[in-house]
C-alpha cells in the first residue's frame, strides 16, 4: 500500500495585487474555520476558545490555523541539510520526513541566499507570512546556519514569523537561542515516548560525539524531545508536535504520545501518515512497512481528538509561497535571479493586505453560522464524507478533471467538518497513464458519498455514479461548507422519505507525496 | 593516515564537515572530500572517527588505503 504526504498549496491564479484583493474581498462563508487549527472546523474553536496570546500567534499561521490556511502562505528554505539522528522513514539522499516530501531534492541555500529569497518572495506575495526552516536535515544540527538565516530575515522583514521543525535531540541546548531570535513556532517530530517503540523507528543517534544505537538511543532522544517541549512551553513559545503514524509500530502508541505531549503543553498534535515506498530507498520502504489507510488515519486522529487540538489541514508540505505565483512564475525566483534582484520590502502594503484578511475572517464566521442554523433541528446520526474540488478561497471552483487534490469534509447533523486532503495527482508515481487517472481518483475518495466540483464531463460522471459517488456540480463557484450542508440536508431528506438508502462506504487510499511546484516536479521525475 | 569519502554515496548533507575536529572536510565540486593531510582519524580527539559516526550512509566515510594509518606523534 502506498502512503502519503499532504501539503498545503494555497494556489492563486494570478499575482496581480488587485486580483488578490478582489479574491479576498469575495471570499465569504468559507466555514472551514477553526482558529485553533483544530481539525473540527465546522464545530470548533475560534478566537473564543483560545487564550488571546495564543490566538494572536496562530491566527495568521497557515500551518496552525485552518482559517488562515486559505489566506496565507508559508515558505521553507533548506539551509540545514545535516542531521544528528537516523529515522527509518528517511532517505536523506532525498528529503526529511520533518517535511515529508520524499523523492524531491531541496535546493540548498546559504543563509544569505535564503534570506534574500524570502524577502524577495514576501515582497511580491503579501500572503507570505511565515518562514520555516525544516528538513532535509535538522535545523538544530546546523545551528549556525539556521540562526544566521533567522537573524538576517528578522532584520530585513520583521513582520515575518519564524518557525522551525526539529527532531528534538538538540532542542534543550538551543532553547535560549530560539527564544532570542523570537522564533514563535517550533514543531517537534515525536513518534514515541517508549524507547522500545523508538528503537524500531530510529536505528541510531549521534550524540556527544558518539553514535548511539538501539533502545539507549531512543531513550536519549525521547528524553530530549520531552524536555525540549517543556522548556519551550515554559518560555511561551508555541509548540506543535508531529507524529508519523507507522502501522504496527507506533499506531496504538500514538494515543500515549498524544497524552504525553499534551500534558507538557504542546498546543497541537499533527498525526501524519507514514510515507513509504521501496523507491524511496528508506528502511521502511525497503522492508515493505506500509503506511496507514485513510480510515486508519482518521480513526487514530478521532481517538486523539478529545485529548487536544488535532490538525488535519496540514498537508505535510512546504506550502511553498512560490507556489502562489503559479507554476509559470516560480522560475522567476531561482537562486541566481534572486541574487541579482533589487528588493523593496513594503511593510505597509503587507499590513494593509493582512487587515483585509482579518475583516474577511469575521465575515466568514458569520456566514457559516447562518448556514449551520439550517441544520439546527436535525437529529439524524448519519455521517458522510464529501470530497471537494477547489483551488482555494473556500470555493467549489475546480474542474473535476483538473483537481490535483480534494478536500474532504465530514457532514453530520453537527454541520460540516474539514477532515483532510486527498492527493490525486500523479506525482512521482510513473506508469499512471490517462486511462487510469480516474481510477486513481476513485480510489482516493472511495470513502466519500459525493464529490463537489465546478464542472465535470459526462464520462467521469457515469463512472463515479457506478462507483457509488455522487458527482455534484450544481454548487459550482459557491462556498464549500454552505453548499455541502445544503446538499447534506437534501440527502437526509431523501433518506427519510425512502427515496434513497444510506450505506456506509469503504476505505480510501492515501496517496504519497506533496504537491510541489513544477520546477521541483521536474527534479523529482529525474530522480 | 586518513579517511576518505566515497563520492558516489555521499548525500552532500554536510554533517561530517561540522563534526571534524581538524577541519579536514570541505565541499568540492558538489560533493564532500577529506583532506588526507589534515585527517588524524580523530585520534587524540575522539574515540571514533566523527565523520563515520555521523554519516547517514554506511560505508561512505572509509579508511583510504592509499595512505598508511595515522601515527600519533
Ligand atoms: S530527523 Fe529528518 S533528516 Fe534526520 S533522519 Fe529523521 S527524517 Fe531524516
Ligand atoms: S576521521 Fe576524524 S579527522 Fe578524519 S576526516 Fe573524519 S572527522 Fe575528520
Ligand atoms: S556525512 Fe556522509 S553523506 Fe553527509 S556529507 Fe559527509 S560523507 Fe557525505
Amino acid at each position: 500500500m502506498e502512503s502519503t504526504a499532504h501539503h498545503e498549496a494555497v494556489t492563486s491564479e494570478s499575482v496581480d495585487m488587485d486580483a488578490i484583493m478582489q479574491q479576498v474581498a469575495e471570499h465569504k462563508g468559507c466555514g472551514t474555520s477553526s482558529g485553533s487549527g483544530k481539525s473540527s472546523c465546522g464545530s470548533s474553536a475560534g478566537e473564543s476558545e483560545l487564550p488571546p496570546e495564543i490566538w494572536e500567534k496562530v491566527k495568521n499561521h497557515p500551518c496552525y490555523s485552518e482559517e488562515a490556511h486559505h489566506h496565507f502562505a508559508r515558505m521553507h528554505v533548506a539551509v540545514a541539510p545535516a542531521c544528528n539522528i537516523q529515522c527509518n522513514y528517511c532517505n536523506r539522499k532525498y528529503d526529511c520526513a520533518n517535511e515529508s516530501r520524499p523523492g524531491v531534492v531541496s535546493e540548498r541555500l546559504t543563509p544569505e541566499q535564503a534570506a534574500k529569497k524570502v524577502v524577495a518572495v514576501a515582497s511580491t506575495i503579501p500572503q507570505m507570512t511565515v518562514l520555516g526552516i525544516a528538513g532535509p536535515g535538522d535545523p538544530l544540527a546546523n545551528p549556525a546556519k539556521t540562526f544566521k538565516t533567522f537573524e538576517l530575515i528578522s532584520q530585513m522583514a520583521p513582520d515575518i514569523k519564524l518557525c522551525l521543525s526539529t527532531n528534538g535531540l538538540a532542542l534543550p541546548e538551543h532553547i535560549d537561542t530560539i527564544a532570542k531570535y523570537n522564533v514563535d513556532h517550533v514543531t517537534i517530530t515525536i513518534n514515541m515516548v517508549d524507547p522500545e517503540v523508538g528503537a524500531k523507528i530510529y536505528p541510531w543517534i549521534f550524540y556527544k560525539h558518539k553514535r548511539i544505537e538501539g533502545i539507549e538511543a531512543a531513550r536519549i532522544l525521547s528524553e530530549h524531545q520531552l524536555r525540549g517541549l517543556e522548556m519551550l512551553t515554559e518560555r511561551g513559545i508555541l509548540c506543535k508536535v508531529n507524529s508519523v503514524m507507522i502501522p504496527g509500530v507506533n499506531d496504538q502508541h500514538l494515543v500515549e504520545v498524544n497524552k504525553a505531549v499534551k500534558s507538557r503543553g504542546a498546543f497541537l498534535h499533527n498525526i501524519m501518515p507514514l510515507i513509504s515506498a521501496p523507491e524511496h530507498g528508506t528502511v521502511f520502504g525497503l522492508t515493505g512497512q506500509r503506511g496507514p489507510s485513510a480510515q486508519e488515519l482518521k480513526a487514530l486522529q478521532d481517538s486523539c481528538e478529545g485529548e487536544m487540538n488535532m490538525m488535519r489541514h496540514c498537508r505535510q508540505c512546504r506550502a511553498d509561497a512560490v507556489g502562489l505565483l503559479g507554476e509559470d512564475r516560480s522560475a522567476e525566483f531561482t537562486t541566481d535571479k534572486i541574487m541579482d534582484m533589487e528588493v523593496n520590502y513594503d511593510l505597509e502594503a503587507r499590513k494593509a493586505y493582512q487587515a483585509v484578511v482579518e475583516q474577511e475572517r469575521q465575515a466568514k464566521v458569520e456566514a457559516k453560522n447562518e448556514e449551520l442554523a439550517a441544520l439546527a433541528d436535525e437529529t439524524s446520526d448519519i455521517k458522510v464524507l464529501a470530497a471537494v474540488a477547489t483551488k482555494g478561497s473556500g470555493l467549489i471552483n475546480e474542474h473535476f478533471g483538473h483537481a490535483k487534490e480534494f478536500q474532504i469534509y465530514e457532514l453530520s447533523a453537527a454541520g460540516s467538518k474539514f477532515v483532510g486532503h486527498r492527493r490525486v495527482d500523479l506525482y512521482c508515481q510513473g506508469g499512471f497513464g490517462d486511462d487510469t487517472a480516474l481510477e486513481t481518483v476513485i480510489r482516493a475518495i472511495n470513502d466519500c458519498h459525493a464529490v463537489f466540483v465546478a464542472k465535470i464531463g459526462g464520462c467521469p460522471k457515469n463512472d463515479l455514479l457506478k462507483a457509488g459517488i455522487e458527482p455534484v456540480d450544481e454548487f459550482a463557484h459557491e462556498f464549500i461548507e454552505k453548499s455541502a450542508i445544503s446538499w447534506f440536508k437534501t440527502y437526509l431528506e431523501k433518506v427519510k422519505s425512502g427515496e434513497i438508502q444510506h450505506f456506509t462506504r469503504g476505505d480510501a487510499e492515501i496517496r504519497q507525496g506533496a504537491l510541489i511546484a513544477d520546477e521541483e516536479r521536474k527534479v523529482c521525475d529525474g530522480v | 593516515m586518513a579517511y576518505k569519502i566515497v563520492a558516489s554515496q555521499c548525500t552532500n548533507c554536510s554533517a561530517c564537515e561540522a563534526e571534524c575536529p581538524n577541519e579536514a572536510i570541505s565541499e568540492k565540486g558538489g560533493t564532500f572530500v577529506i583532506d588526507p593531510a589534515k585527517c588524524t582519524e580523530c585520534i587524540g580527539h575522539y574515540d571514533t572517527a566523527q565523520c563515520v559516526a555521523v554519516c547517514p550512509v554506511d560505508k561512505t566515510c572509509i579508511i583510504d588505503a592509499a595512505y598508511p594509518r595515522y601515527q600519533p606523534a
